[in-house]
């Protein structure tokens, strides 16, 4: 019998051990990605696209998405409503009216590829990843499709391929993650954009040049770029001429990486059970020991009809 | 064990059967509760294997704006919460050693056993990928999700419920040596349940906090964690008084030889407890409340739901569970009982479905198949329990074996 509980406990105890102590400390010990160097984004200036959707086309075409002549994407009926991405279109092309001059202002949307992002933070199965080339990846051999990063992200960038029955999958932009990898190639959108509103670079090179066209051109632009800081900063940056709020954007997001919001909790939970378990496991050997006296007074004032049970037993 | 050669089919007689032949025992079955379980299986039953078959498109309302739907608000938010009767009752009688609520015991750990296997079983009709259900536990760690340390504790937990429940199973099977080894077993599993269940039932309340900018103000707050592990405890409470009021009813014959007078009071010692966790909860809702200062908010239509689920399914039920202390009034505490579990899903509910994406351009409602199979799944679980508890001794103590405690 005491073998079996001190197996128990043993068995208990490295359980336990994996589950909560060895979590906080590969928690604590987490890759900063703001020590990648290299890593990319894209400056999109907003003040630049003419809505002519050919982003969306190359997006398609690259990653294998349903797609359509080419043709079809001037037809400038979509903007009469505000798109999100959805399985199988990883990009949009939105209209805005400028609140000034009453002008259209186009505005691409995508995943923001974030620096320290949500969905990664949120899966509980470890199936996205932050590259040191920028790009937020997604490999669908470990989801299980719980969905929680598409709860989890405040862009509401992941989508879900809810009518595969079998295998669905969460899409997103991949940050042309293939192309991008290899040296001097640039994402689809980024390569097929007319216009200059897509720019591709390091981050850092490319938030210099943000600032640079605020300061050149203060009157242009509103003095904000969209994606420095937002939720911990994003590799896709914008430019605007309006608040960002008037074309789409979120505001109210804070700088603050959605990580760290549930950073606290799992770190305190964990303290808090390893600190409760002390006090626990005393109480637990305390009522052991009040059973087994009772027990043993049992026994010695009815033995009689406890050698019954025990012949029953057999 | 078995005695006789015959001994499978007077096994089946015995176990199965309730003593009855297979004639006598399906026709004992032919009652107007069993009708309508049927009925509604008839129907939950083929909408779940089209579920499996064509997937979550045409079987549900979910979106890529709305993920989550009433599967994981009802089913696994409101399953897991109402199930934590096992935990508070358990703590109290092992490890407080509160003896008085004994009988309390063996029914409370059933219902949670059984609302947490029925959570994971919901929860596999709304996973995309359910046949990955273990992944988390095998092949990958996502260590900084939330999701993980449920997906974790959730196991867990089962498992020692499982134990905690296992002695009634062996008294069935007449197996005395494994019941005495798992019963010695329990205590350690209790301990290890209390440990866990207290992180999980927070952790549900911390899979939102990650969404500020989805969530309603008024719901959302860092002290999201501390309100459902509170509100937990008090469903735990209330859902003893529910559970064993109504197994009182319904299993009259089980229960004879029972002391009225003392189940009352124990009843009204309930409500105290959850009384007092009650006003804790209010109070420490008018501090988050005071704390983000939100008071603007009261004044619109969200206000006036939020104020509904304060006031109606909080505070009156605080008040009213004191009014029954106060009188020693069991039926008003029993009927409290079951405003507070009202209340408590009403608080997940608004949580995860009203309250949530309140500010999308595209709100969620469920498709009638998704209420079809959470109402399935309700039923499956209810009949499970009615099906043990015909043929363990969950609510009265087992003659053949002394009790331990």
């Amino acid at each position: 019998m005491g073998i079996s509980r001190r197996e128990f406990l043993k068995r208990v105890a490295a359980i336990a051990g994996t589950a909560i102590i060895g979590s906080s400390t590969k928690v604590l010990a987490r890759e900063d990605p703001s020590g990648y160097q290299d890593r990319y984004g894209v400056l999109v200036d907003t003040t630049f696209c003419n809505g002519c959707r050919r982003c969306e086309w190359a997006c398609n075409e690259w990653n294998k998405n349903p797609n359509q002549p080419i043709k079809m994407f001037d037809d400038k009926s979509v903007f009469k409503k505000n798109r999100r991405t959805h399985a199988g279109t990883f990009t949009v092309v939105n209209r805005f009216i400028n609140s000034k001059d009453s002008k259209p202002i186009y505005v691409k949307k995508q995943c923001m590829h974030c620096e320290d992002p949500a969905c990664l933070s949120a899966c509980f199965v470890d199936a996205f990843k932050k590259t040191r080339k920028g790009a937020v990846i997604y490999n669908p051999g470990l989801c299980v499709g719980c969905r929680y990063c598409m709860v989890a992200c405040p862009f509401d960038i992941p989508a879900y391929e809810y009518y595969k029955p079998l295998n669905p999958r969460v899409t997103k932009c991949t940050f042309c993650f293939d192309r991008i990898s290899k040296e001097g190639r640039v994402p689809a959108c980024v390569e097929i954009c007319p216009t200059e509103t897509l720019r591709f670079g390091k981050r850092s090179d490319l938030i210099n040049l943000a600032h640079d066209r605020i300061r050149n051109n203060p009157r242009k632009y509103v003095d904000h770029i969209y994606g420095e800081h937002e939720v911990g900063g994003t590799s896709w940056l914008y430019l605007s001429a309006v608040p960002f709020e008037e074309i789409g954007f979120r505001t109210d997001l804070g700088k603050t990486a959605i990580r760290n919001l549930s950073k606290g909790f799992l770190f305190m939970t964990k303290m808090f059970e390893v600190l409760a378990a002390w006090p626990l496991v005393f109480a637990a050997f305390h009522a052991i020991s009040k059973i087994r006296d009772k027990h043993v007074k049992g026994k010695t004032v009815s033995a009689g009809e406890k050698g019954s049970e025990d012949a029953r037993k057999t | 064990m078995h005695e006789k050669p015959d001994s499978l089919s007077s096994w089946a007689h015995d176990k199965l059967f309730l003593g009855m032949t297979f004639q006598e025992y399906m026709k004992s079955n032919l009652t107007l509760s069993n009708g309508i379980a049927a009925l509604i299986l008839i129907v939950a039953i083929p909408v779940m294997v089209y579920r499996f078959v064509y997937g979550l498109g045409p079987s549900t309302n979910l979106s890529d704006t709305n993920p989550w739907g009433i599967w994981i608000g009802v089913d696994v938010l409101c399953g897991i919460t109402l199930a934590a009767g096992g935990l508070v009752i358990s703590t109290a009688y092992y490890l407080f050693g509160m003896k008085e609520y004994h009988h309390f015991v063996r029914p409370a750990i059933l219902t949670s056993l059984l609302g947490y296997l029925f959570a994971v079983f919901a929860l596999l009709f709304d996973l995309g990928r359910y046949y990955r259900l273990p992944y988390p536990m095998v092949v990958s760690f996502g260590l900084s999700s939330i999701m993980f340390l449920i997906a974790w504790h959730f196991a867990l937990y089962i498992l020692a419920l499982f134990i905690e429940w296992s002695p009634a199973l062996f008294e069935w099977l007449n197996m005395g040596k494994l019941r005495e080894w798992f019963k010695k077993l329990a205590i350690w599993a209790t301990v290890f349940g209390v440990i866990i269940a207290g992180g999980h039932q927070s952790a549900l309340g911390a899979l939102f906090v990650i969404v500020p900018g989805k969530l309603h103000p008024l719901w959302y707050s860092e002290l999201l964690p501390v309100f459902f592990l509170i509100s937990a405890i008090i469903a735990g409470l209330s859902m003893v008084i529910v559970e064993s009021t109504l197994t009182h009813k319904i299993f009259k014959r089980q229960v004879e030889n029972f002391e009225h007078a003392e189940f009352n009071r124990h009843t009204i010692s309930l409500g105290k407890a959850a009384s007092s966790a009650l006003f804790t909860y209010f109070f420490l809702k008018l501090f988050g409340l005071a704390h983000s200062n939100n008071w603007g908010l009261l004044n619109t239509p969200y206000g006036y739901w939020f104020l509904l689920e304060v006031l109606g399914f909080v505070f009156l039920p605080a008040f009213l569970f004191a009014y029954g202390v106060r009188y020693k009034n069991v039926k008003v505490t029993r009927w409290t009982a079951l405003l507070t579990v009202v209340g408590v899903v009403l608080n997940r509910v608004n949580t995860s479905i009203v309250a949530f994406n309140w500010n999308a351009a595209e709100r969620y409602y469920p498709k009638w198949t998704e209420l079809v199979i959470t109402i399935g799944v309700i039923t499956m679980g209810v009949l499970a329990f009615r099906w043990i508890v015909n043929r363990m001794a969950i609510l009265y103590d087992h003659p053949d074996y002394e009790s331990l405690h």
